[in-house]
């Protein structure tokens, strides 16, 4: 329990726990919900007048940008056609696929690391080495390993998604007070019921953190693969509206990969705060 | 509604007890020559300034801490580590803030196996002897100190153990708080008889609660008197205002201020120096 492995393992974002982002705007005043709008509003018109001028300033150029109007008309088509949805389907398995696993295995590993030192000592080093590999210089290797091309998009979403989770766990399994954990041997806990009982909640608001960053990062690596060795997918959608010159649906692809990224996260956080009701109430630890 | 009183209490026996703290060059002996023999049922405070090792003491007593020589038995038997035998209450912060206060309650004879039913029903019964019927399922970060400390000690009690070892239970309370802290938990002992053994540096705490003060020095912590406080039970808050409590204050008042260049020493904890692990 090194502090050096921790601060080398420190997980980002574990402060923003807590009760979901969307919460926020409803207790922002009226004012500032009127500021937030209007620059929504103005990026939308810049975006409009950039497009529809086909303004070229030589470096980057507008002129095959679709204009937000025609961007929310081929979005309308395509809700209407049904081409859409086995790219949405596709994606979202792959997505369910690697997340899942990753929760079981990064779950895992994270409890065994941040519990026991022979555990820690015996996996930190290879997951060290493994964890800069960004997904995307995973996928020659990934497509090489697994039969089917499922498979290695699953296992690039997993990828991603296991190193939040896996970190995430690890910390909240070392910021359990030790004082918890001798109340509970004085009431007579012991070592299972000590990791059921005491280090699994204790860890759970930093695991929910974690699955919420794994589930945006599994998108993320997601996309990515899809857009190299997909034939279904959302990001196949969007690569292959760039070859068939397509230019409004690259948009929408976009679009919808960056709701449904933002939705799963949500989705995931909504699940967090439900399991760990107490966590809002700032409780002592 | 009150059980009638059941005797429990356990013999508890330190025998030249040394515990050492840290590791490597930064070891120290906390506590040295501890000789103390506590009788079933009787209420005993550690007195001492901070830092002195009277929650180590305790600690050792609770099997979180292991001696470096010397003996602790209860009941004869050699103490190896935590059982729900030997109840302990630590300053604060020790309740499972995932689980609602009866569950916290309940969670030691669950360890036991008790089926769900049954351990609820008696939980409830130990909150209403804490006062705290109506909080059962409300999560402990809803609670104020003095109430998290009520579902503590109910918590420890539920196990019926030999000895109860309390570790400051009441610093952090505010006065008020901590007086009518001091007259439940009286009231409490009187249903639940056990052994009690009390850390505090509160001389007037002391004072009122126990049978029996154990006056410790500063580091390493010897014993430097033991007093014994024979105030007839059941005590009134009036005690602390007549003569001979302010005698024996003045007593201990002289006890514990030998030293007077001597600077405040880090508090330690029963499971050892702060940002050490002990056996835990």
């Amino acid at each position: 329990m090194t502090a050096s492995v921790t601060a080398a393992f420190a997980p980002a974002g574990t402060r923003s726990r807590g009760p979901a982002r969307l919460g926020v705007l409803r207790r922002l005043p009226a004012q500032r919900l009127v500021l937030r709008g209007t620059s929504l509003l103005a990026s939308l018109a810049a975006w409009h007048l950039l497009a529809n001028g086909k303004v070229d300033l030589g470096i980057v150029s507008f002129r095959n940008v679709p204009t937000p109007i025609e961007a929310a008309q081929a979005a309308l088509a395509l809700f209407r056609s049904p081409i859409l949805w086995p790219h949405l389907g596709a994606s979202l398995v792959r997505v369910m696929m690697g997340f899942l696993a990753a929760l079981a295995v990064g779950i895992g590993l994270g409890v065994a690391i941040g519990r026991f030192r022979l555990a820690r000592d015996l996996l930190l080093p290879p997951l060290e080495v493994v964890r800069p590999i960004p997904a995307v210089a995973w996928i020659p290797l990934a497509i090489l390993m697994f039969p089917s091309s499922e498979l290695s998009m699953a296992f690039i979403t997993f990828t991603g998604a296991v190193f939040p989770i896996l970190l995430n766990t690890v910390h909240g399994v070392e910021t359990v007070s030790p004082r918890l954990v001798a109340s509970a041997r004085s009431l007579g806990a012991g070592r299972a019921a000590i990791l059921r009982e005491v280090i699994l909640p204790g860890a759970t608001p930093s695991i929910v953190t974690g699955a919420a960053i794994g589930m945006g990062t599994a998108w993320f690596c997601l996309v990515t693969a899809e857009m190299i060795s997909g034939q279904y997918g959302i990001g196949y959608f969007t690569w292959e509206s760039y070859t068939l010159q397509n230019y409004d649906n690259i948009v929408v692809g976009m679009l919808l990969i960056g709701l449904l990224g933002m939705g799963s996260s949500l989705l995931v956080r909504g699940i967090g705060s439900l399991l760990t009701p107490w966590a809002a109430l700032g409780g002592a630890r | 509604m009150t059980k009638p009183a059941r005797s429990i209490g356990g013999h508890v026996a330190l025998l030249g007890g040394v515990i050492r703290l840290g590791r490597g060059a930064a070891a120290f002996d906390v506590v040295e020559d501890i000789d103390l023999d506590i009788a079933p049922e009787q209420f005993v405070c550690l007195l001492g300034p901070s830092g002195c090792g009277k929650s180590t003491l305790l600690g050792a007593v609770a099997g979180h801490l292991s001696l470096r020589s010397g003996r602790v038995s209860l009941d004869g038997r050699d103490i190896a580590g935590p059982h729900p035998d030997r109840g302990i209450v630590f300053q604060h912060h020790t309740l499972f803030p995932w689980r609602s206060v009866i569950d916290n309650v309940a969670f030691g004879l669950k360890m036991k196996g008790v089926a769900k039913r049954e351990r609820l029903a008696e939980a409830r019964d130990f909150l209403a002897q804490v006062g705290l019927s109506g909080f059962e399922d409300r999560y402990p970060a809803e609670l104020s100190g003095g109430m998290q400390q009520r579902v503590e000690i109910a918590r420890a009690l539920i196990n019926r153990p030999r000895v109860l070892l309390m570790d400051e239970p009441f610093g952090a309370l505010d006065a008020q708080t901590r007086l009518t802290m001091q007259e439940l938990l009286l009231r409490v002992w009187g249903q639940n008889r056990t052994t009690i053994l009390f850390v505090t540096h509160d001389i007037d705490e002391a004072l009122f609660l126990a049978d029996r003060i154990v006056v410790m020095t500063p580091r390493p912590g010897r014993i430097l008197d033991d007093l014994t406080i024979d105030f007839a039970r059941p005590r009134q808050r009036d005690l602390i205002s007549s003569p001979r409590f302010t005698t024996l204050k003045r007593h201990c008042l002289t006890l514990l201020h030998t030293d007077p260049a001597g600077l405040p020493l880090p508090r330690l904890t029963p499971i050892g120096a702060p940002g050490a692990l002990g056996r835990a």
